[in-house]
């Protein structure tokens, strides 16, 4: 794709997120509502992907890309298939106590790869039944009956359970092996997460997210004070459905921040390491950053301009304390637009501009690598796409354009509940 | 010398041969750390301080009493120096700082020289090097050189006869002052086959004459790391396995994070949240099934390093008869003195609860002294006590940990450095790591500090020194550091607070104060 003659930035935000929504209609199926977490042959369905799905389903109605009808009916297969598949504590089912496994077979829709019973990815899923529940509010059948699976799917989550006796929740659990024997420490994009499990009107948590911001680190790092935390993702996912701009919790009133500003302050900080590239990666600079969980070349090790390098397969990478092996993730400078259109929007005309070679059709993939090139070609880049950031890409351009998944979120009574329980205060509450 | 201590045939026996090898070195550091030819003292009528185990936290605190006049008795059952001395941390730095060269070597064309043809450990000569090391350094914890500090020194199992009294080898010792300081040994998991397949600890992996070509080691803590990465870099195909989700345990995860990512990029094999389940041998192989997240898997080695941690000494002192109250998995309680449930008897180093470290140890000693003999009211907590984990870079951290800050409801504010951005880190090809400095929000107080560096041992001393002296960060960013050096991360720090001072309004009023 080559970005000529320039577009402007309404078109060429239209087109990235048109091109980003078109990987929901093209990896999905219709059986059973499942979206796969990759476009590659024989990927399963990644529950976090059909939580972004069913956000961007309404985006697509707004937009004019999909009718009211087709939306509605993709959202009632995936909600029924969502209460109807199997719950138990059996190594195959789909889920347990309401939460679901993190990969789901595209087909059967049983757990595959032996994942775990994923906390934040059934938080990520329930975002997005949320969304559907906020968006489908006329009085017709379906999307009544939308609402009324919507509000049962997330009733039935057991955020106790999850604590495990602790006050945080684990981050999973497997059959084989019961919870996972590490928790949530640390910013992360677990807020999402923490808002949904204290606004539970079955299983509460109210005292989790307290717990959870005890774990914080307020760091001074290249000259701004932020909210720790690595990968850029982080401090993007929970943003895709939740308005935090000036909503502080008791930690943020203690910093004078807030989690909006905190996302803008890391978007400038990833810019910032870019630009000092300290293990001298090529075409590290102002336009080229974005440092998140993404596709890399894989676990190898080559000699390079007279070092050595190691290069990670897929992995959560982040500044500054890495891993870094020299792998950009478009996606996620793309997908803080919404913190920082100033830096994000030039930075993705750099990656169409440079590496049309590697966009298709606007569509940009999980990870490219300029120092690793082999066959002549001018980096490594990523095969096929990954729906996670498909999803974010359309549900963050969205915000920025039309603040449409915020404004549903804010009509979703939970949420508004959560926050304030959580102590929050400011904003749109 | 004291007066009653002799030097003479001994009538003890206790066999040491666990440690003995035909070693010249060793027979040198035998001679003076369990001479054998030791014949124990005669009792002084009563001590003013009695110490039972020859570690550290014992040798010190029975000199700093000496050097102020007090009558001292020191028993130790094996080998002056303890476990640290023998053991521990010298033989482990010792080739800590070989493997380290190896490394370099392998390493060589990253500075721009040329890589050694036919790099091979000679992994014997690395062995004798840090015996000859060792049996160096042991001259100055030698029975003799403490006896001349007037000490006396005796060898044999310790065993309390009330609560003022110590029988040793025969002879009873009375006390108005003892101190438990009676160490503590490997502890080992229970892992069905693990005995029968025998494994390593720190007790006698140091005596191995050939490297292991395929090592496993259970455990993340400080001495698994260190040893896995040390072994990895004289030639062991080294697998770690670490049953928590990061080494280190209460380590910050940033520091932990970038351990880990070394100890991959040497090669090491991580499992994390990963534990051993079972052993069983085949031929002379150890084949030891894992089970971790991803299912269970199986390895295959030839020795076994246990590295999970210790196991108090506190059996066979017989410390009920003291009143001394102990718990067999977790030591000795102390109080914030270091006082036991008998207040005239303190407890210092591994035997106890809160104090598990070598550099504890050393502000312990001068602790007890302080506070058995002149009414001192020394706490421990109040002391900035810094530690480090010798690996490649080395961790180290002194004070508050943030999530310690946040339990007891301090607001903390970090400022970072990382050490791509301290100019001389570039220039030595020693850019990981990062310098973080942890104050209570508004201020310049140094709560803590974490460094993770290749020479985070000797940086954090400076941090140590602001908190003990009560310096701020606004007083640090005046101390002019040579340039360029490595702890030139810190001033960086202390520029950063100052820098984030400098708010707007601020800004303005120099801005205007500035126009001329």
């Amino acid at each position: 794709m080559v970005d000529r003659p320039r577009l402007s930035d309404d078109d060429l935000l239209d087109r990235l997120q048109r091109a980003a929504f078109d990987y929901f209609l093209t990896n999905y199926n219709p059986a059973n509502g499942l979206v796969a977490d990759t476009s590659r042959t024989g990927s399963p369905s990644s529950i976090a992907v059909v939580g972004f799905a069913l956000s961007a389903y309404p985006v697509a109605v707004e937009r004019g890309w999909m009718t009211r009808e087709a939306a509605l009916e993709r959202t009632l297969v995936t909600l029924r298939f969502l209460s109807n598949s199997s719950q138990s504590a059996e190594p195959d089912a789909t889920g347990y106590k309401g939460f679901y496994y993190h990969f789901l077979d595209m087909q059967s829709g049983k757990r595959t790869w032996q994942s775990e019973l994923s906390l934040i990815d059934t938080a990520l899923l329930l975002a997005g039944i949320l969304t559907a529940g906020a968006y489908f509010t006329d009085h017709s059948e379906g999307e009544s009956e939308v609402r009324t699976l919507a509000d049962l799917l997330y009733r039935r989550v057991d955020w106790r359970w999850a604590q495990n006796g602790k006050a945080t929740l684990s981050q999973g659990w497997k059959p084989e092996r019961g919870f996972l024997h590490y928790g949530w420490e640390g910013y992360s994009e677990a807020i999402i997460l923490y808002v949904l499990a204290s606004a539970s009107p079955t299983y509460p948590v109210p005292s989790s997210y307290e717990a959870w911001t005890g774990t914080y680190q307020w760091e001074n790092l290249y000259g701004r004070d932020f909210l720790y935390a690595g990968p850029l993702f982080i401090h993007q996912f929970s943003h895709a459905w939740i308005d935090f701009r000036g909503i502080q919790d008791r930690f943020m009133r203690e910093k004078g921040s807030d989690y909006f500003e905190n996302s803008r302050r890391a978007t400038y900080i990833q810019r910032e390491y870019a630009l000092r590239n300290p293990h001298e990666f090529r075409d590290y600079g102002e336009n080229s950053w974005g440092f998140s969980a993404s596709d890399g070349p894989g676990m190898e090790r080559l000699r390079i301009d007279g070092r050595d390098r190691r290069f990670f397969g897929y992995s959560a990478r982040g500044v500054p304390y890495g891993p870094d092996d020299g792998t950009i993730a478009p996606a996620a400078s793309l997908a803080s637009i919404v913190f920082a259109p100033e830096i994000a929007l030039p930075a993705t005309r750099h990656f169409c501009e440079h590496y049309p070679d590697i966009i298709n059709e606007y569509r940009l993939p999980s990870g490219f690598n300029p120092t690793l090139t082999r066959n002549g070609s001018r980096c490594w880049v990523s095969e096929g796409y990954f729906g996670l950031d498909q999803g974010i890409v359309v549900l963050m351009i969205e915000n920025y354009r039309s603040q449409l998944i915020w404004k549903l979120m804010c009509q979703c009574p939970y949420i508004g509940k959560a926050l304030r329980n959580a102590g929050c205060r400011g904003g749109w509450l | 010398m004291s007066a009653n201590s002799q030097i003479g045939p001994s009538t003890w026996q206790e066999p040491v041969s666990s440690h003995v090898t035909s070693n010249g070195y060793d027979r040198t550091l035998l001679q003076r750390l369990h001479p054998a030819e030791w014949r124990n003292p005669e009792p002084q009528d009563r001590y003013n301080l009695v110490v039972i185990g020859a570690g550290p936290a014992g040798i010190l605190t029975a000199r700093n009493a000496a050097k102020v006049g007090a009558k001292v008795a020191l028993i130790e059952r094996d080998r002056l120096g303890g476990a640290c001395f023998n053991v521990g941390c010298i033989s482990s730095k010792a080739i800590i700082r070989t493997s380290r060269l190896y490394a370099e070597m392998r390493n060589a064309e990253n500075f721009g020289a040329q890589v050694p043809t036919g790099i091979s450990v000679d992994f014997s000569a690395v062995m004798e090097r840090m015996r000859r090391v060792r049996a160096r350094i042991s001259q100055r914890i030698s029975a003799q050189s403490l006896t001349l500090m007037g000490v006396d020194v005796y060898f044999g199992e310790a065993r309390f006869e009330g609560p003022e009294a110590i029988v040793v080898d025969g002879k009873r010792l009375r006390f108005r002052r003892a101190l438990v300081a009676s160490g503590a040994r490997p502890a080992v998991p229970a892992i069905a086959g693990l005995a029968e397949a025998g494994y390593l600890t720190n007790e006698n992996v140091f005596d191995l004459n050939e490297c292991p070509p395929r090592l496993l080691v259970l455990g993340g803590g400080p001495l698994g790391c260190e040893l896995a990465q040390a072994f990895c870099r004289m030639g062991s195909q080294v697998t770690i396995v670490q049953k928590d989700p990061m080494f280190l345990g209460n380590e910050e995860r940033d520091a932990a994070q970038i351990l880990s990512d070394a100890l991959a990029r040497d090669g090491i094999v991580i499992h994390l949240n990963t534990e051993a389940i079972n052993v069983r041998t085949e031929g002379n192989q150890k084949l030891v099934d894992l089970m971790g997240d991803d299912g269970k898997s199986t390895v295959t080695v030839d020795e076994i390093l246990v590295g999970i941690g210790s196991a108090p000494n506190v059996e066979g002192i017989n410390l009920e008869a003291a009143g001394v109250q102990y718990d067999k998995d977790t030591g000795i309680a102390t109080n914030d003195y270091l006082q036991t449930s008998n207040p005239r008897i303190y407890a210092a180093g591994d035997v106890c609860s809160g104090t598990k470290f070598p550099h504890i140890e050393t502000a312990a000693a001068q602790l007890v002294v302080h506070n058995a003999f002149f009414w001192g009211r020394a706490r421990l907590s109040t002391l900035a006590i810094p530690w480090c984990t010798y690996t490649d870079p080395e961790i180290a951290h002194v004070g508050l940990y943030i999530k310690e800050a946040n339990a007891k409801g301090i607001p903390v504010k970090t400022f970072t450095v990382m050490m791509h951005d301290v100019d001389r880190a570039v220039t030595d090809g020693e850019d990981e790591g990062f310098v973080k400095i942890h104050v209570r929000e508004g201020t310049d107080k140094i709560l803590g500090a974490t460094v993770a560096a290749s020479h985070a041992g000797e940086m954090i001393t400076e941090l140590s020194l602001a908190m003990t002296a009560g310096i701020g960060l606004r007083a640090l960013s005046r101390v002019n550091h040579p340039y360029p050096t490595q702890a030139q991360a810190i001033k960086l720090a202390a520029d950063a607070y100052l820098d984030s001072r400098h708010r707007p309004v601020r800004r303005w009023l120099l801005k205007q104060w500035l126009r001329w």
